[in-house]
Parts: structure tokens; C-alpha cells; sequence
């Protein structure tokens, strides 16, 4: 807390609170000159309504925004310090804030349509959801006594789908630049403690916390590189087909069961094909480049993502087969019931399916150890070697975007989704009261669950990265085509007859497959017990490592 | 214009065919005449749909011969990639002009 | 020297500004255009009871037919599969060819969404656009010596085909436009992926395990042609 320089911001001055002078008199002066041209205008012509645009609104206008200039100048002066001192806190709060937001806005649609509808249907005389608009009346006759009339008109937009669609596409925009925003801060933080270092501890304040923003201008304002021999028009349209799959692919990922964009019936193919499109952005990207370095960048992940696109495929068949659906909210629904009826526990096919889904899964959006398309031991920086500035930053917006799309693809299909380790059903008592809803949210299933998950697995993403070495481009498509294919297929294959057991519903059967779900789930326990009770022990004898490291003395010193 | 029908669709189908055959007619490269392919498979694909769409409402005939046309599509791809790649080792190069040496 | 320098350098500023608005616009455009492209998703935040609700009142689809929404969408996505087919004839480039191609593969994924067909769509995604399209560029970037390889055809040869291919084509206008298609009426609800699985695997079997076996072929065949010499 004791650095809070931000580069590309005016340090605040100290002492100097007062209003800026200047913009205030300017105001003044500006104001005064409107009421002169008012009466001139008045007096000698006619008071015509150009003129007065010109001559009277115009300074009033350049009055009204020196003021607020002045406004904000003096508020920076006198609440810069303290912002940055709080910053953080205050980034937390307004996520935090943002999230009860849309848990309201939720809770609000959900009323909208069920009592609004309901109301409407009971009345005839009143027009349907969608067949019209509810008028204010209607909605104030609808709604509870508690609501006071002056809501009606806040609540009137919300009956139309173009309103709801415009709120959630809003937020899944800001959703998808603030993972690549953060990911990127965290992994460097990752690196860091990984390596027996800091990370970015300067930018912002606490931990370098701005070290992605900051970073982000310095891509904006660096030089837009074009190379001569490059061919230029795909060279520009390639970063745009990186990042606009990317950006779509979310649009079908369910946050939860109501947090969902476009509900697709074949929601997981949807979001599949999207993510194999990527692969054109790196070749076209590669080629166009004209540059060595990056065709061998580009042709190393058509290989990799064309043969890795199948034992992923094929790993997920096996939550499809035991669900029978393609859609995530009908797969993330059927894992209601507590950890033990989560997918990747109901049978051992499906468990070893969940780790090979991972492995593909990170070769898929190009993770070490399979990083091999941009190895910058070998090829410079492959495909990117070239690039620079915003189109370099696109890049790597559509990476971290897609990671975190896969990580949610995992959670969905094999670890409950977005419900709690607790059962749903515990909660069933509660009845649907606005405040049982939000604690079943916090509970038992919601959006917080899914990005909690979802972020884990990105933490182990981020840990492999800088735990285990670069993989030859050999060794990947053995692992691919002689390792993982066969066992996926054996996957589908084991999985398809456990289902198929299943439906007999033999006693013998069930009392095997209830066995089996428990010895997989206490194994899953003891891993996702195991993993912070080893962080925690390295975070209570962090001192201890890093200070070995720094006392020791250098070998010859 | 404003209500979309079945036309519409056949009319998008006509171009890509066409211009799938100019492409097959006047490339010399042995893939891109392979793309012209692609396209005019395509325009089936495109074709089917939408006679499905329009003319069997509820039945789901022509998204089916689609689904083939598109699996056929893809093993002729494979196919012919592995022809040219012989073709481009055996002559060094891929122009198909240049592929007559079993003419007599 | 310097003014030249910061002219430069202002001129670099503002192809960034006009790079980051264009990428925004782009983003939003398509995330538009994929939202009233999915015609049998459920309105968003639908929970199970608001979608009964939705199906008694009697609507199935987010975007009604008979608007301008579909009218709109059509000719956009129409607009954009031509000008793409037509690239892929004028381009001279093999791989220009290719990046035409996976502009007109997408509008005609596009199309199968307009066309109620999602799972077709999703599948003309990965299938094609995502394998076979990889494959070519593969194929491309295996057999060209220099990255601007052309293959000229005679002058008389382009104007031939062109002529053929436009005399095809109103040909083929001439027949759609005389062609008189029976009268559906209506809205047509989109086919759920239930439905073609189960049809795949009554109706189609054979055709089904036929093009299994084909696959499996044409997958040692191809790897038959590719392999390294001894």
C-alpha cells in the first residue's frame, strides 16, 4: 500500500483542494456573454431560433461542461489520493456490486414474467407478454400492494426481450474483457510465487493490480506494425478471427440456470464449433505474416488442433451419453443433487474422461505444455512474431477468453455446473420468498459457484503452465493419435454399456453403481481437499522459501 | 421482398454453384479446383435445407442428406489433399495441366 | 525529418483508434447477428416455467416470424455468401482463395441458423470449417513453393467459363422463377436434434453405417497417400 503511482495518471498535487479559478471565471465569463447575445438576439433579431442556438446555447453549453470540467478536476485533486489508496477495495466492491446488480435485475425478470404474465392472462381485457406491451395501468393493477406506483415505469421496459437482451449481452461484454484483464495479472502473479518472486508489485498499489490496464494502454498507443512482404489485408483480418469466436462462444455458455444468453438445444456443439474456428485466426495470422517463424507457428497448431479437436470431442460424448442431451443447462441441471451426482463421479469412464477432456482441452487453446504454436524458446514468438500493439493484444483477449470458456465447458459437463457441493434439494423447504431465493443462490446453485469453479481450473491452467516443460511437436501428436484417442474411444465405448446397465434397473446393478459414485467421490474429496490444504501450507511457510532463496549465499560469494 | 421464401435460398444455392464452376473451370492450382468442389457441395447443402425447411415442414429428410453431403465432403477433401500431396512430390508442383504424363 | 516522424506516428494513433472502434463494432455486430440468428433458442433468462408459459401463449421462436427482423438478417448473411463465392472466383491467390472460402462456409452456416437448422449449422462450423478448411490450407501450404504462387489461365479460357457460368445461372433463375413450389403456410417449427438422431438411427441407419465405413476407408486411404517414402 505504500506505492500508489499509476504511470498514465497526473499525480495529484498535494494541498491544492480549491476549485480550479479558471474554469470557474471562464463559465462565468461564458454565461455572461449568453445573457448579452440573449438580449442582443432578443432586441435586433427577432429572436430567430438558429440564431439563438448559436449564439445563446452554444456558450451555455461550453459554460455547463467548463463547469463540470472544473467538477471533476477538483474532485480528482481532492479524492485521487484516497482512490488510489482504496482502489482495490473499491474494484472489489464494485464487482461485488455488480453482481448483486444483476442477482436484482435477475430476481426482477423472473417476477416480471411470472407474476406479470400470470396477471395478464387473468385479465383478458389486458394484452399478453408478447403478443403487446403491458400498459403502466396494467402493470400497477398487477404488481404487489408493497410496490409504490412510481416503480411501474422502471419495471415497464423490462417485459420486452430486446431490454433483457441488451442488459445480459451489456454484461457478458464487460464479463469477457474482465477475465482476459485479470487472468493476465494473475497469471503473472502465478509465474511469480511459482518461480520464488514477486510479480508485478509496483503498478496501482497493491500487488500491481493495474498492471493489466496499464498494460493495455501501452498496446493502444504502441506503433501499428504492418510488415512490407506481408500480405496486408489478411495480416489485419486475422486478429478479428480470433477474437470474434471467442466473444460468441459466450454467448451460448450458461452461468446458470436463468444466467444464460440464447438457451441453445445443442448448446456444447455450438460452443465447440466456435472454438475450432480460432484455429483459421492462427494459420491466416501465420501465413500472412510471411515470416518463418510464424508458418512453422501456424502449421505446428493446425496439427494440434485439428487432431486434438477429436479426443476432446469424443471425452465429452461421455456426460452427453449419461445425460442424454446437448444442452448445458439441461447437462448442468441433471448434477442438482450434491457432489456425489456430479457427472465426472458416475462412473469411472466418465472420471477419466474429465482428465483427458483437460489435457485436450488445454492443447485445444494452445496452454503448456502444448504451447507449442507460439514456443518462444524455438520460434521467437510463432505465429505473434509479427504482430504488435492492439492487434497482438486481440490475440491474446481471444486465448484467455477461450480458456475460460473451456474451463466452464469442464465445469458444466463434469463438475456440477453451477451448483454447490450441497444438495439442491435441501433447500426445497424454503419456499420462494425473494430472500430464500437469493440465500439458495448463494448456497446451493448460482452464478457464483460456476465462476468460483471456473476460475479454479484456470488457476490450474495457469499452474501447469509454469510447472511442466514444452512438449516436441512429435511428442504431441503421439500423445494425441496413439494416447488419448484410443482411451477416449474406450471411454465412449465402457461408458455407453454403464448407461446401458443402467437402464436395466437390476438391484444389483444400483447398488454397484452407488458404490462406485462414492469411492469416485471421496477419491474427488481428497483431491479438492488436498490442493488448498497444500497451498495453505505453502502460503504459511512462504517466508521460509523465499528467504532461503534471498540469505543464501551465491556459490563463489 | 419482405417475406422470405424458399427462392430466396435456391437463389443464394444458383450463385455458389456458379460460381463454384467457374472456379473448378478456370484455376489451375489442383486445390483450388478442390475449393470449387467445396462450394458446389455446398450450394446442395444449402439447397437441401432448405427444400426441407419449406416444403417438408416437421420432417427432417433433407437436413439428413445435408449431414451427408457434408461427411462426403469432408472424406473427398482428405482424399484429393492426399492426391495432390503425391501429385506435388511425384512432378513438384500441383498445376493439373502439368499432370498429363499418363497421356499418350 | 522529425515533422515526418510525427506525422507518422499520429498517423499510426489513429489507425489504432480506428482499429479499436472497428473491432468493437465488429464484436457487436456479430454478437447481434448470432442473437437473432438462433431462432429456437429460448428468450434469455427463460427459466423451465417461463418457458411453458412462452409455449402457452403460443410463441416458439425469439425473432417472430413474418417481421423485418428475418427479411434483414436474410439479406445480410444472402449478400455475404455471394460476395464470398464471388471472391473465391476473382481471387487469384490460393490462400486468399481459402480465406474467401471460410467467409463463405461461415454465411452458409449462417444460413442453416436462418433456416431453423442449428445442430446442421454447428456441424457446417466444425466439420467444414474447422476440418476441411484446415486440411486445404494444410494441402496449400504443403505443395506452394513461394507464398505468391499463381497459376495464370489463358485470357480466352476466363472469358469462356465466364460466359458459361452466367448462362448457367440465368438458366438456373429462369427455372426458379417458373418453378411453382407448393404452398406452406404458417409458422414451421425448427427440428430438434432429438428428432434427427432418432430418424438417423431408424430411418437412415443403413446410409448411417455406410458412410461409417466410408469414413473409415477414405481415413486409410488418405493416410496411404500421404505417407513418407522409404
Amino acid at each position: 500500500m505504500t506505492q500508489f503511482s499509476v504511470p498514465w495518471l497526473p499525480r495529484p498535487e498535494r494541498g491544492n483542494y480549491g476549485f480550479p479559478a479558471k474554469a470557474v471565471v471562464a463559465a462565468i465569463v461564458l454565461l455572461v456573454v449568453a445573457a448579452v447575445f440573449y438580449w442582443v438576439t432578443n432586441t435586433f433579431l427577432g429572436g430567430r431560433p438558429v440564431a439563438m442556438l448559436l449564439l445563446v446555447a452554444a456558450p451555455i453549453l461550453v459554460a455547463i461542461m467548463a463547469a463540470a470540467a472544473a467538477f471533476a478536476v477538483s474532485t480528482w485533486r481532492a479524492w485521487g489520493p484516497i482512490l488510489f489508496k482504496t482502489a482495490p477495495f473499491l474494484l472489489i466492491g464494485a464487482v461485488i456490486a455488480s453482481c448483486v446488480c444483476v442477482w436484482a435485475a435477475n430476481a426482477l425478470f423472473e417476477w416480471a414474467r411470472e407474476d406479470l404474465v400470470a396477471a395478464a392472462a387473468n385479465d383478458p381485457g389486458a394484452t399478453t407478454w408478447f403478443n403487446g406491451p403491458l400498459t403502466l395501468d396494467e402493470i400497477v393493477s398487477a404488481s404487489p400492494a408493497l410496490l409504490p406506483a412510481w416503480i411501474s415505469p422502471l419495471i415497464w421496459p423490462l417485459q420486452f426481450p430486446l431490454f433483457r437482451d441488451v442488459v445480459s449481452m451489456t454484461t457478458l461484454i464487460i464479463f469477457f474483457t474482465i477475465v482476459p484483464v485479470f487472468v493476465i495479472w494473475w497469471e503473472r502473479k502465478v509465474a511469480g510465487r511459482i518461480q520464488s518472486r514477486l510479480g508485478p508489485m509496483r503498478v496501482g498499489g497493491w500487488h500491481g493490480w493495474a498492471q493489466s490496464p496499464a498494460d493495455g494502454i501501452k498496446l493502444v498507443l504502441k506503433e501499428d506494425l504492418v510488415p512490407k512482404e506481408a500480405d496486408r489485408i489478411l495480416f489485419r483480418l486475422a486478429p478479428y478471427f480470433a477474437i470474434i469466436p471467442a466473444a460468441a462462444a459466450y454467448m451460448a455458455l450458461p452461468f446458470g440456470v436463468t444466467y444464460v444468453f440464447r438457451d441453445l438445444d445443442i448448446a456444447l456443439v455450438f460452443i465447440l464449433a466456435l472454438l475450432g474456428i480460432g484455429v483459421v485466426a492462427v494459420i491466416v495470422a501465420g501465413w500472412a505474416s510471411n515470416n518463418k517463424w510464424s508458418i512453422y507457428g501456424a502449421m505446428r497448431e493446425a496439427c494440434q488442433m485439428v487432431s486434438y479437436e477429436i479426443p476432446m470431442g469424443m471425452a465429452l460424448l461421455v456426460p452427453v451419453l449419461c445425460v442424454g442431451s446437448l444442452s448445458l443447462r439441461e447437462i448442468g441441471e441433471a448434477q442438482a443433487e450434491g457432489w456425489f451426482s456430479w457427472l465426472a463421479f458416475s462412473n469411472p469412464f466418465a472420471f477419466i474422461a474429465f482428465v483427458s477432456y483437460f489435457i485436450a482441452s488445454l492443447a485445444s487453446c494452445k496452454r503448456a505444455p502444448f504451447d507449442l504454436p507460439e514456443a518462444e524458446s524455438e520460434l521467437v514468438a510463432g505465429f505473434l512474431t509479427e504482430y504488435s500493439g492492439f492487434r497482438w493484444a486481440l490475440f491474446f483477449f481471444a486465448e484467455y477468453a477461450a480458456m475460460f470458456v473451456i474451463c466452464g465447458l469442464a465445469v458444466i459437463l463434469f463438475l456440477g455446473g453451477w451448483h454447490s457441493p450441497l444438495p439442491a434439494s435441501w433447500g426445497a423447504a424454503w419456499g420462494d420468498g425473494i430472500l430464500a431465493r437469493g440465500l439458495k443462490g448463494v448456497l446451493f446453485s448460482g452464478p457464483i459457484w460456476f465462476v468460483l469453479k471456473g476460475t479454479f481450473f484456470l488457476y490450474v491452467q495457469l499452474w501447469l503452465r509454469w510447472t511442466l516443460p514444452r512438449i516436441r511437436i512429435d511428442q504431441v501428436l503421439y500423445a494425441c493419435i496413439q494416447v488419448l484417442l484410443p482411451l477416449t474411444m474406450i471411454l465412449v465405448l465402457g461408458s455407453t454399456l454403464w448407461v446401458w446397465a443402467g437402464m436395466s434397473e437390476s438391484g444389483a446393478w444400483t447398488v454397484f453403481d452407488r458404490i462406485v459414485t462414492w469411492v469416485l467421490g471421496v477419491v474427488g474429496m481428497i483431491f479438492a481437499l488436498g490442493l488448498p490444504a497444500i497451498a495453505a501450507y505453502g502460503f504459511y511457510h512462504r517466508r521460509r522459501l523465499v528467504g532461503s532463496l534471498v540469505i543464501d549465499p551465491l556459490p563463489g560469494s | 421482398m419482405l417475406t422470405i421464401g424458399l427462392t430466396h435460398y435456391l437463389l443464394v444455392a444458383a450463385v455458389l454453384f456458379c460460381s463454384g464452376i467457374f472456379t473448378m473451370m478456370t484455376k489451375r492450382n489442383a486445390i483450388g479446383i478442390l475449393i470449387g468442389v467445396e462450394l458446389v457441395l455446398n450450394s446442395a447443402g444449402v439447397n437441401l435445407v432448405a427444400f426441407d425447411r419449406y416444403l417438408g415442414p416437421g420432417r427432417v429428410d433433407g437436413q439428413i442428406m445435408a449431414l451427408f453431403v457434408i461427411v462426403l465432403a469432408a472424406a473427398e477433401a482428405a482424399l484429393a489433399v492426399g492426391i495432390c500431396i503425391n501429385l506435388y512430390k511425384n512432378l513438384a508442383t500441383v498445376d493439373v495441366d502439368t499432370a498429363a504424363t499418363l497421356r499418350g | 525529418m522529425f515533422a515526418r516522424a510525427k506525422a507518422r506516428g499520429s498517423g499510426g494513433l489513429s489507425a489504432q483508434a480506428k482499429a479499436c472502434g472497428s473491432f468493437r463494432i465488429a464484436i457487436l455486430l456479430v454478437l447481434t447477428g448470432m442473437v437473432l440468428l438462433a431462432p429456437t433458442g429460448s428468450v434469455a433468462w427463460a427459466t423451465d416455467d417461463a418457458v411453458t408459459a412462452e409455449q402457452q401463449i403460443g410463441v416458439t421462436g425469439a425473432a417472430p416470424p413474418g417481421g423485418l427482423l428475418e427479411p434483414i438478417l436474410f439479406y445480410a448473411v444472402a449478400m455475404t455468401t455471394v460476395i464470398a463465392a464471388l471472391g473465391v472466383c476473382i481471387a487469384k491467390n490460393i490462400v486468399r482463395m481459402a480465406v474467401w472460402l471460410f467467409i463463405a462456409l461461415g454465411s452458409v452456416a449462417m444460413l442453416y441458423f436462418l433456416l431453423a437448422a442449428d445442430f446442421l449449422g454447428a456441424i457446417q462450423l466444425i466439420v467444414y470449417v474447422g476440418g476441411t478448411l484446415i486440411l486445404l490450407i494444410f494441402g496449400v501450404m504443403l505443395t506452394s513453393k513461394s507464398p505468391w504462387v499463381r497459376f495464370e489461365p489463358p485470357k480466352l479460357e476466363l472469358i469462356g467459363a465466364a460466359v458459361v457460368c452466367g448462362a448457367l445461372l440465368v438458366a438456373l433463375c429462369v427455372v426458379l422463377y417458373s418453378a411453382v413450389w407448393p404452398e406452406t403456410e404458417g409458422v414451421v417449427p425448427g427440428v430438434s436434434v432429438a428428432d434427427l438422431g432418432r430418424r438417423l438411427l431408424t430411418t437412415y441407419l443403413v446410409p448411417f453405417e455406410v458412410a461409417g465405413v466410408l469414413l473409415m476407408i477414405v481415413m486409410v486411404g488418405a493416410a496411404h497417400l500421404a505417407r513418407q517414402e522409404k
